[in-house]
């Protein structure tokens, strides 16, 4: 099942991994350090962060600054993924977490809303997590070395990059199961685009504080207006 | 083959490694037992879709950190057709899939012939 959720995203992956190598060779950096980065980095939009920086000679702590702040969500995917994670020692967890991109973390959480109880349930998990990211990780290596290979036969500006962000897309689209699950998307999309002046992508946390708050802002009302209509005992 | 790789570069590559797996396991390093407040566990039903809400929306309608000031944009007519096309066919497996083909139907010749 993970493996076929993951088959869903995988070509937009694809594409957003080919621009990906063929962006790290452009920025000027040796076919090696594109390879390496590629294989060992795993996460497109910090990388996408610090090509240019690289390219331009930052100072290291800048660099990984970027890379912090522009991973920051993550952080808050770990939150969320620890009940499903704890019964595993810690080396599987480091191995869980380094290959969890967005699109993984998503998908596994519309599949399973709650973390399983049981050891078969959390086994179920489990084996979820290893197909659809296995395969989102040898899609995402395999693309971007074909990127780093091509990478003077495709301009950038035919745009193969988009098809990553209607990958994104289409999984917003699956996510959106309730009225306050819209709120949410709508509420952080505006403040991702008025926010976008910060730097280090930082208005991508903005934008999940402010959507989380409001949509609980608003789920509290509910429960109080739905308390007063039916006064309880 | 492209340039010399350097030491600083490959260091530098090395670290942001080292960022990828601490930031994506960071509340799950520690073993100690320790629970999210209850409040902060509902709100994180409404996170993932922030998130990729929070990713999409620049890349749709702004340039080079600028709101567009036209509607004459591939993406946006493409956004709207894998739109349309998900909500047709939501209940079928490979639903994110035609998103991707049928988005990348509007835009490429939208971007590449007319250069929107």
């Amino acid at each position: 099942m993970g493996v076929l959720d993951a088959l869903g995203a995988a070509p937009g992956l694809a594409a957003w991994a080919l621009m990906t190598g063929v962006a790290m060779m452009n920025s000027g950096l040796s076919t090696y350090e594109s390879l390496l980065m590629g294989l060992i980095v795993f996460a497109g939009s910090s990388q996408l962060a610090a090509i240019p920086l690289i390219a331009a000679g930052a100072p290291a702590w800048v660099v990984l600054a970027t890379g912090w702040c522009v991973n920051l969500r993550f952080v808050v995917f770990s939150a969320h993924m620890r009940p499903y994670l704890m019964h595993l020692p810690l080396r599987e967890r480091l191995l869980t977490g380094y290959l969890l991109t967005d699109l993984s973390y998503v998908q596994f959480i519309r599949r399973y809303p709650q973390h399983g109880h049981s050891p078969e349930q959390l086994q179920a998990q489990q084996a979820y997590l290893a197909g659809n990211c296995g395969l989102s990780w040898a899609s995402w290596e395999s693309f971007t070395v074909l990127g780093i290979v091509l990478a003077g036969l495709i301009p950038a500006r035919w745009g193969l990059g988009f098809a990553g962000i209607l990958a994104l897309l289409g999984v917003l689209l699956s996510l959106a199961s309730s009225a306050l699950r819209w709120v949410s998307a709508g509420v952080a999309g505006a403040a991702a685009v008025a926010a976008f002046a910060l730097p280090f992508k930082l208005n991508i946390l903005v934008a999940i504080a402010a959507a989380v708050a409001m949509s609980l802002m608003l789920e509290a009302a509910h429960r109080a207006k739905s308390a007063r209509a039916e006064p309880t005992p | 083959m492209n340039g010399e790789t350097d030491v600083w570069t490959v260091l530098v590559i090395l670290g942001l490694t080292i960022i990828t797996v601490l930031t994506r396991s960071l509340f799950f390093l520690s073993s100690r037992p320790w629970q999210l407040p209850g409040w902060m566990q509902r709100g994180l039903q409404y996170a993932p879709i922030a998130a990729l809400a929070a990713v999409i929306v620049p890349e749709l309608v702004m340039t080079q950190g600028q709101f567009i000031h036209s509607w004459q944009d591939a993406r946006l007519f493409a956004a709207l057709a894998g739109t349309a096309w998900f909500l047709g066919h939501k209940t079928q497996r490979q639903a994110v899939l035609g998103t991707i083909v049928v988005g990348m139907l509007v835009y490429l010749p939208l971007h590449l012939a007319w250069g929107w």
